[in-house]
């Protein structure tokens, strides 16, 4: 067994001891259900809501992807705005350091005063959550880059927009992703919350409404899918990030000697 | 060379105009940081005049201003005062083809040595406008042509990061060259090699030369280098830094590189070695 296998096994034995550790105790302890439910019933429960739960899944991932691709598009675009000049740099950031040391919770009742309850206010709390780190990696990004890579571009002649687009933005890249891991994450967790205080649909909602029907076992059901959900986008994003900027952190397996 | 590599612009040229025009003129050109009292002057004023296919090195103690008149050529830098023309006309903006190689080989890590290769002819006039079309045809049997002819065939797929010091350098040598640059312009490119690889890579570079004759500045330390390469040396003073030889290499080209042991080159060398001695101390 290789190291990466054995390291493999081990977490997934960490992860299923986990489980029958929970089970064991609720058992042992006499846990009553209505506190903590064992992850045998909890597994029920979402097998047999599963048809009803579906629904909310996609609305929370819906809100999630939407949220995220605007904060996308917004980030990438004030980062470029930002890291390309020095002086908009120094400009710009007492402002950025403002708006992102606000706790993004608080804006909530802010979007569902504008917009009322629902997708929407569901769908800004995930933008503005993410918009942040990515202004600020992306921006990192293009200020560091090495004057000697650009001056190659330079002596040739290119102008500001093709050293831009040849040496800052894939120099700007490995920041670029390693911001989206931390920004899908965000997002998720943005549109959750919002369901949670103001929608009828997602699995905030449906937590919400389970909580205090007493359905103790269905909030932990959305829990499970909640971290399943994160787990998944975090993965999807770590993948595209090996396959994108691999040459940021090349592996020792391939030196030419 | 390779039958895919057509004839430089430059030898096409009418010798009539050739030497009209020469490839680069330094008119009077200095170059001051700061102001007032705090002003630097990093070159005095200095004239110098290369024609095409010249190799002229410039030797001189650190920090004379050799790198100076490096930027001032490439564009990095702008004279505060005085002119330079680059093939008549002032150094300003694409039309200048310029190509050069610094002493860190910079080769942008996320393309591989093929790209890092082509990147010249993405930006530079006229290979830019038919990039599209020719990045799978004619550009890249172009840069295949110039990795074969260093010795580097092989590795056109490999990322920076896979090849030694040595083998960055040639890349970073095709790099230069690829785009057939009127002007070659080097900034200690073999400083960070190793005695044997260096002088593997003069013998690489004298090839090069050789076969394409562009213009070429080639700014060193290395006495031995710049004897062995160069048909012309420029001894710089200290700073604020002016030429104060200009001196022919009288030595038949190609050289063989047993030659830089032979007691005229040894002489010459030890004459510079001294000129350079003496500005230091003064």
């Amino acid at each position: 067994m290789t190291d990466s296998q054995r390291i493999r096994f081990l977490s997934t034995t960490l992860i299923i001891g986990f489980f029958l550790m929970w089970e064991v105790l609720c058992i042992m302890l006499n846990v009553s259900d209505l506190v903590l439910p064992r992850p045998s019933e909890i597994l029920v429960t979402l097998w047999t809501r599963f048809p009803v739960l579906w629904p909310h899944i996609l609305q929370t991932l819906y809100s999630t992807l939407f949220g995220f691709s605007l904060g996308v598009i917004i980030g990438v675009t004030i980062g470029v705005l930002v890291g390309t000049s020095k002086i908009a740099y120094a400009v710009a950031y007492p402002l950025l350091v403002g708006f992102s040391s606000i706790p993004k919770v608080a804006v909530v009742p802010i979007f569902v005063l504008w917009f009322g309850s629902g997708t929407t206010p569901a769908v800004l709390t995930a933008m503005v959550i993410c918009v942040f780190p990515i202004v600020v990696n992306i921006a990192t990004g293009l200020a560091t880059t090495e004057p000697e890579l650009e001056d190659v571009l330079k002596t040739l002649g290119a102008s500001k927009t093709e050293i831009l687009w040849n040496v800052g933005l894939p120099r700007a890249m490995p920041y670029f992703f390693a911001s989206l891991k931390v920004a899908i994450t965000l997002s998720f967790v943005g549109a959750v919350l919002s369901e949670t205080v103001a929608s009828n649909m997602g699995i905030g909602n449906v937590m919400m409404t389970a909580s205090s029907n007493f359905q103790v076992s269905l909030v932990f059901a959305g829990l499970i899918i909640l971290a399943l959900m994160g787990v998944a986008l975090y993965a999807v994003f770590s993948f595209l990030e090996s396959r994108v900027t691999g040459w940021a952190t090349r592996g020792n397996d391939i030196a030419v000697t | 060379m390779s039958p895919n590599i057509p004839a430089s612009a430059a030898q096409q040229v009418d010798p009539a105009i050739v030497h009209s025009r020469p490839a680069l003129e330094l008119q009077n050109a200095s170059v001051v940081f700061g102001s007032g009292n705090k002003a630097v002057t990093a070159l005095s004023p200095t004239n110098l005049k290369m024609e095409r296919g010249d190799f002229l090195a410039l030797v001189g103690p650190s920090g004379c201003g050799k790198s100076t008149i490096l930027k001032l050529v490439s564009n990095l830098l702008q004279p505060s005062d005085g002119l330079v023309l680059v093939g008549g006309k002032e150094a300003k903006g694409k039309e200048l083809r310029i190509g050069m190689a610094f002493q860190n080989p910079t080769m942008l890590p996320w393309l591989t040595i093929e790209q890092n290769i082509m990147m010249p002819l993405k930006i530079v006039e006229p290979f830019k406008q038919t990039y599209r079309q020719d990045k799978k045809g004619a550009f890249r049997d172009r840069v295949h042509a110039l990795l074969a002819q260093v010795g580097l065939k092989d590795f056109a797929n490999h990322y920076p990061w896979q090849l030694s010091g040595g083998m960055l350098q040639r890349s970073n040598l095709c790099r230069a060259l690829v785009h057939e640059p009127d002007l070659l312009l080097l900034d200690e490119p073999f400083g960070a090699l190793d005695q044997f690889t260096r002088e593997e890579l003069w013998q690489i570079m004298q090839t090069l030369y050789l076969d394409r004759k562009p213009t070429v500045l080639l700014v060193t330390h290395d006495l031995r280098e710049a004897g062995y390469l160069a048909n012309r040396i420029c001894v710089m003073s200290a700073r604020p830094g002016r030429i104060i030889s200009d001196e022919p290499v009288n030595i038949p080209q190609p050289r063989d590189i047993s030659m830089i042991y032979s007691p005229e080159f040894v002489e010459m060398t030890q004459g510079l070695r001294e000129m350079i001695a003496q500005v230091r101390s003064s």
